[in-house]
């Protein structure tokens, strides 16, 4: 069987020609079903890519059929997509499918959404021998590269940065309360990620009364004022700000006795807004820690370094993951081969027998003859088997799976009517 | 011939204190080298100490360096207890190396023999046992101080490789060490009840003084913990205060008294 990619990406196309061709789950299955006449199909399509993943007999013109259904789907952009749509057969699209599954394709290497994606795609899609096998080994190789090394470790964006800082200092976040301090989009994406792992909003404190009420009830929390900060700062755990005031926000003089009321437990103040919104000098207090946007941004880079690191390991798992899928794609063509010596070998064991007049045996002695001749002819064609799969994968399978038939006579077998 | 038992432990200990300082460069083979080193080594001990309340006749770990020998032991096994998670392994940089360390200096101090040793009594052995346990969990309660007071200077700094360490939250800390040294009180005093009782007005020195100095001193830092909330940076200090007093002042005037 043949193995055929046919797609674009965020490598080469701009976001204007992706999402001419990107199709929904319930588009990607309708796609996989256009083509699944004959062949198999697969469509896996995120903001970064659209794939088709295509398997059959014979090419007949399958890689042209798709990349013409692509550039329909691009419409008017067809001409800008010809020069940016890449094809890849076999091993190449294996191996493309298994570093797109461990996020070695991504923009950020290591993002996690990607493994989830390759899954729906595989789920939804007109999936066959091959296809299947090939999706489950990249879910196998994407699961690998996670487990394996800390390539999805690091926070790959601020407000995940904050939330990893956030464990630092408090370790599991449920139950922990975080002050929003201002309704701006920053804010809300990291009071966002904080609540993914566990936290609770406690407030959101902004100073046009209506955006504060706002970002309260898509946060399903209360809003305060700004004069209602130092009360809060006394139970909060993480504040998050991040307000368009020219200066501090969060001064030392105003948080000064609620600092001390806390009697050294940890506050961890987040501050993403230019200009400033809280006193660098709140730094000094007893468990007060205060890190800007600055901060946070350096620990994305560096957090994006030791990515890069961690990708070069997952490539060689990938690596050797898309070795055994090759050694799998070209054991298949010795599989008839395999298969008729060993109906070829339960059709003499079955003969024999049947001549041997087995029926003056009791019933026990009869199931163990059967049982000691199947295991005879098993142990016999075990290593043939083996050795066949091996020379397959060394690209002699087709001369030793010839030299099979030509000695047992298959090929006669084969002719029989 | 059992005190040959002490090189595979001083071996393993000092591997252990080597690799825990490769983990600072990154989670990975070292951190689990270390683990080992500790295990191994840990064990080994086991076997000496054994092999020393067998063969010796009386109580063998009644001399400074006998205590010393019996101490690294209840170091490193309450170590054991958190030591193997991947998130407490730095722990070890604290401990490993004064393990190592102090397992030299009892085995210098012949506190690692199978000689004749003393015959103090059930109610004096449990007396050494309990405060040694004591005194033990109080330097494990220091080491988590002391990685909580540099995880959170590293913090305070805002340091950017901050997340590449596996280090454990800062509360977590401060909660284990805070616990650590709550059970480790229990023992003192559990030991010190067991002196008093076997005790004469006249036998009354510096080192009961001290002892009692520190059980003050950390039934203080509960009280403190409890009622002003005491907790963070100061506590952690408190805690590196108390092993100050135990590592210099108590074998100064335990064994010169």
């Amino acid at each position: 069987m043949k193995l055929s990619l046919v797609g674009v990406s965020h490598h080469q196309a701009p976001v204007e020609l992706r999402e001419r061709v990107a199709v929904d789950l319930e588009g990607a299955a309708a796609l996989a079903a256009e083509f699944a006449d004959g062949c198999e199909a697969a469509v896996l399509s995120t903001c970064n890519r659209t794939e088709l993943y295509l398997a059959a007999d014979e090419d007949d013109g399958l890689e042209e059929r798709a990349v013409v259904r692509l550039l329909e789907l691009a419409g008017d952009e067809a001409a800008a997509l010809t020069p940016v749509l890449y094809r890849l057969g076999d091993q190449a699209a294996a191996l493309h499918l298994f570093r797109v599954a461990a996020g070695l394709d991504s923009l950020v290497p290591g993002e996690g959404e990607i493994l989830g994606q390759v899954r729906a795609a595989y789920e939804v899609g007109a999936a066959g021998p091959l296809l299947d096998r090939l999706f489950r080994q990249a879910l196998h190789a994407g699961r690998r590269a996670r487990v394996e090394t800390a390539i999805g470790e690091s926070p790959a964006s601020v407000p995940a940065a904050a939330a990893a800082l956030a464990q630092q200092v408090f370790g599991e976040l449920s139950g922990r309360r975080v002050l929003v301090v201002g309704a701006g989009k920053m804010s809300e994406l990291a009071a966002r990620n904080l609540v993914s792992r566990g936290a609770s909003i406690a407030a959101v404190a902004n100073r046009t009364a209506a955006h504060g009420e706002e970002l309260a009830q898509r946060l399903g929390t209360r809003s305060v004022g700004l004069d209602g900060l130092a009360e809060e700062l006394r139970t909060a755990d993480v504040v998050v700000t991040s307000t368009s005031a020219p200066g501090f926000v969060l001064h030392a003089a105003l948080a000064r006795e609620s600092l001390r009321a806390r009697h050294g437990r940890p506050l961890l103040l987040v501050d993403l807004a230019v200009p400033r919104d809280v006193d660098p000098a709140l730094a000094a207090y007893d468990g007060c820690f205060v890190y800007d946007i600055d901060d946070l941004e350096a620990v994305v880079e560096l957090a994006l370094d030791g990515r890069r690191v961690e990708a070069a390991r997952a490539e060689r798992i990938v690596a050797a993951e898309a070795e055994r899928f090759r050694e799998w794609q070209v054991s298949l063509a010795v599989v008839p081969a395999i298969a008729s010596l060993r109906a070829r070998a339960e059709e003499i064991r079955v003969g024999e027998l049947a001549r041997a007049r087995l029926e003056r045996l009791s019933e026990s002695e009869r199931t163990l003859v059967e049982a000691i001749t199947a295991q005879i002819v098993n142990k016999l064609l075990h290593l043939p088997t083996v050795r066949l799969k091996e020379a397959a994968a060394a690209a002699d399978g087709v001369i030793y799976a010839d030299v099979v038939r030509h000695l047992f006579g298959l090929d006669e077998d084969e002719r029989r009517p | 011939m059992a005190e040959l038992l002490v090189w595979p432990a001083l071996i393993a200990y000092g591997e252990a204190a080597f690799a825990y300082a490769g983990e600072l460069r990154g989670p990975g083979l070292a951190g689990r080298l270390a683990t080992w080193g500790v295990r191994i080594g840990w064990l080994a001990q086991t076997a000496l100490l054994l092999a020393q309340a067998f063969d010796v006749d009386g109580f063998p770990w009644g001399t400074w360096a006998g205590a010393l020998n019996l101490f690294v032991w209840l170091v490193v096994g309450a170590y054991l207890i958190w030591g193997c998670r991947p998130g407490y392994r730095l722990l070890g940089l604290a401990v490993m190396p004064l393990a190592a360390t102090l397992l030299v200096a009892a085995w210098v101090g012949g506190g690692t023999g199978t000689e004749t040793g003393g015959h103090p009594g059930w109610l004096s052995a449990a007396h050494a046992g309990l405060m040694l346990a004591g005194l033990a969990g109080f330097t494990l309660a220091a080491g988590m101080a002391a990685l909580y007071l540099w995880q959170e200077r590293r913090l305070k700094r805002r340091d950017s490789r901050l997340l590449r360490l596996r280090v454990p939250p800062l509360e977590s800390l401060d909660r284990l060490a805070s616990r650590t040294a709550a059970v480790s009180l229990l023992l003192l005093t559990a030991g010190i009840v067991a002196g008093l009782a076997s005790l004469q007005w006249s036998d009354v020195d510096a080192a009961m003084l001290v002892t009692l100095g520190i059980w003050t001193l950390y039934a203080s830092y509960f009280v403190l913990r409890r009622e002003p909330g005491l907790r963070g940076r100061r506590a952690a200090g408190l805690l590196l205060v108390g092993l100050a007093l135990i590592a210099v002042v108590l074998p100064i005037t335990h064994f010169a008294s």
